[in-house]
């Protein structure tokens, strides 16, 4: 299944958000989730399945001012 | 004992110190965990960015910062237009959990100076969403004005052009803004030492935001404590009420009395 990460193209077999997160090593409690340019709560990673084509954005905090 | 009844107070909320400090551009972790213990803040900034997808071994910020001691403040820096602002705001809020966000929206790379056009879209659309908004400006008492009106819980106009160090350059903007607003007004970017931080607060600033001036310097913790001091200096100074500037001397031993 073909989906976007962070704009880069990325296959992946069909998971939900927390499996992805899970098996890109992320902690969920310390970032925030966009699918297809939506905020996606927290609590809504585990029942949330990853589609064909769909872009997802994982962001956390960083050093600045 | 006199700096205990002067608490910074913004959208409600009590603190004790009137500096904030920025997270970015230090050595290492424990090099800015360090500067900001000794600048006495509580108040940090941080950015929000893309994780490493690929490159996960890289340490969080998070696993550095005691949340029970600071509050986070996101920025939105690096923002164009109020669209991206906005978005950076929402994930900002589900990442920390907080609804504190510092709103810059910037005009252009070479001089980082605010769009305030896009500044007061986004200022209002995220005012309606719940967030308490400390936007970044120019030293502009309509522009202050107009974000007071929105909303905003503080008003921060710059000192100088952010990162550049070239102190307090417009002293009587920021006092006509200080005359004009009710909020907080706290100087943001370009204090390059202590005593441009001391100037802000004794022009009657409510507080003092920096990060380049002090994670750029030789010494970032030794420089963070200057922050620290300069600050509550300048404020206790400006609480103190300062003599009026005189062209003549006033001298300060009495006239009478002197010998033959």
């Amino acid at each position: 299944m073909n989906i976007t990460i962070n704009g880069e193209a990325a296959i992946i077999d069909p998971l939900t958000v927390l499996e992805c997160l899970e098996q890109l090593g992320i902690d969920p409690r310390r970032v925030a989730v966009e699918l297809n340019r939506e905020i996606l709560p927290k609590g809504a990673y585990p029942g949330t399945a990853l589609k064909e084509g769909d872009s997802i954005e994982i962001v956390h905090f960083v050093g600045g001012g | 004992m006199l700096e205990k009844n002067d608490k910074l107070i913004i959208a409600g909320r009590e603190f004790d110190s009137r500096l904030m400090v920025g997270t970015g551009k230090y050595a290492d972790f424990p090099q800015m965990v360090a500067a900001i213990e000794a600048s006495g803040a509580q108040i940090i900034t941080v950015a929000v960015r893309r994780v490493n997808i690929t490159d996960r071994n890289k340490e969080s910020l998070l696993d550095h910062i005691d949340l029970k001691k600071y509050t986070l403040l996101p920025n939105t820096a690096g923002c164009y237009t109020a669209e991206d602002a906005i978005r950076t705001c929402r994930l900002a809020r589900e990442a920390g959990l907080s609804d504190f966000v510092k709103l810059e929206v910037l005009g252009d790379e070479k001089t980082l100076f605010p769009n305030n056009e896009e500044l007061l879209k986004a200022a209002a659309v995220l005012i309606k969403e719940g967030f308490t908004v400390l936007p970044y400006t120019s030293d502009d008492p309509i522009v202050c004005r107009r974000l007071e009106d929105l909303g905003c819980a503080a008003v921060m106009p710059l000192g100088a052009p952010i990162g550049s160090g070239l102190g307090i350059r417009n002293p009587y903007n920021l006092r006509i803004i200080l005359d004009t607003v009710k909020v907080p007004v706290i100087v943001d970017a370009g204090v390059g030492t202590a005593s441009d931080a001391a100037i802000a607060m004794e022009l009657g600033c409510h507080g003092v935001l920096m990060n380049t001036g002090i994670a750029g310097a030789q010494d970032p913790i030794a420089m963070a404590l200057a922050m620290n001091l300069a600050v509550r200096a300048g404020r206790l100074a400006f609480r103190a009420g300062r003599i009026p500037m005189k062209l003549h001397a006033n001298a300060s031993s009495p006239l009478s009395g002197l010998i033959a």
